[in-house]
């Protein structure tokens, strides 16, 4: 019981982004531009708040650019060049995944290198640990003397 | 040795507290503001625009910002923070340190020369972009924010906040008087 509303408390969590999502009745063409223009206010981030997609946001800026995006996607830019408008002006805060460059290097390869730290780490205390186990383990004369005084003992 | 492991995760603790004092000192003190962005338009010329002066009515193109080391000064009468920074503006302008413009930011231009017929006007020319379109193209994310002109019409700065006294000697006084001194003034 406890495990379903568990799962039931992650499912809604997970959702709550989407629930926040401003609504705004902007008309398209066709259901491809539909989905993109969703696709692209959830990809970018709006420039004025630390952490909201142009979905999520309230800021006036944020509107601006959800009409931007709405106005390039029916003047027939691609995603790419949306992207890329935005990019120019805001700089590669505005994008949820940022390119891969020199800039961006410690964002995308820091988790990696942490990972193998911890993974280094762990291997480390591990062997250590079973070399002081092999280190408590008896000799053959000192097992021999301990068998004879437990044995002594389960005699009397 | 091994008594020595003992301190690490104390010695951890110790750096770990004296990197956020240092932080959070710079953030108090001004000189460091987390949330600030990084603006993608440093480096590049100022985007084309052909807008109408707010003053004059006569449309203005980036030749305005040719031959001076200027500031533009992105403003609206709704932004609470540009009525603090005014004063300054004002100040600024009369001591001629650089030449002054302003982008009257998605706002009423009646408000906007209201404003500046009660407070005083510092700006050279006040460029007037009610659609925010020009804003847009310089990757403004609200106001006031304060761009650095060179006098090829080249982007050096942007300063995001209200400007005062204290800002200025800091952020904007170095820059400028290195551009001032490159090709002479």
């Amino acid at each position: 019981m406890r495990l379903v509303s568990h799962v039931l408390l992650l499912v809604l969590m997970l959702a709550s982004h989407h629930a926040a999502a401003v609504v705004e009745t902007y008309e398209f063409a066709n259901a491809v531009d539909q989905r993109r223009y969703q696709a692209l206010i959830e990809e970018l981030r709006c420039p004025k708040c630390q952490n909201q997609n142009l979905a999520g946001s309230d800021a006036p800026i944020a509107e601006d650019l959800r009409n931007e995006v709405y106005r390039l996607i029916n003047s027939g830019s691609s995603d790419q060049e949306i992207l890329q408008y935005m990019l120019d002006r805001y700089g590669d805060f505005v994008l949820y995944r940022p390119r891969f460059t020199l800039e961006t290097l410690a964002l995308w390869l820091g988790p990696g290198v942490l990972v193998l730290l911890g993974l280094g780490i762990w291997w480390r205390l591990s062997r250590a640990d079973s070399k002081a186990l092999a280190a408590q383990s008896l000799s053959a004369d000192e097992q021999k003397n301990l068998d004879d005084l437990l044995e002594q003992q389960g005699g009397d | 040795m091994a008594r020595l492991k003992l301190f690490i995760p104390l010695i951890i603790f110790i750096a770990l507290a004296l990197l956020f004092f240092g932080v959070e000192t710079r953030v108090s003190d001004g000189e460091y503001d987390p949330k600030e962005l990084p603006s993608a338009r440093i480096g590049k010329a100022f985007p084309d625009f052909a807008l109408p002066g707010l003053l004059s009515g006569d449309t203005v193109t980036p030749s305005l910002f040719q031959g001076k080391v200027s500031i533009v000064n992105v403003w609206a009468t709704w932004c609470p923070t540009c009525l603090y920074e005014h004063p300054f503006l004002v100040d600024l302008a009369r001591r001629g340190e650089v030449s002054v413009f302003g982008i009257n930011y998605k706002d009423s231009s009646d408000k906007a020369r209201r404003w500046l017929l009660d407070k005083g006007n510092p700006f050279e020319v006040n460029i007037v972009d009610s659609a925010g379109k020009l804003g847009l193209d310089l990757g403004v994310t609200g106001a006031p924010e304060t761009f650095v002109v060179d006098r090829q019409g080249v982007i050096h700065m942007r300063y995001q906040g209200g400007l005062d006294e204290a800002i200025w000697q800091a952020r904007f006084v170095p820059l400028i008087t290195r551009l001032k001194s490159e090709a002479g003034q």
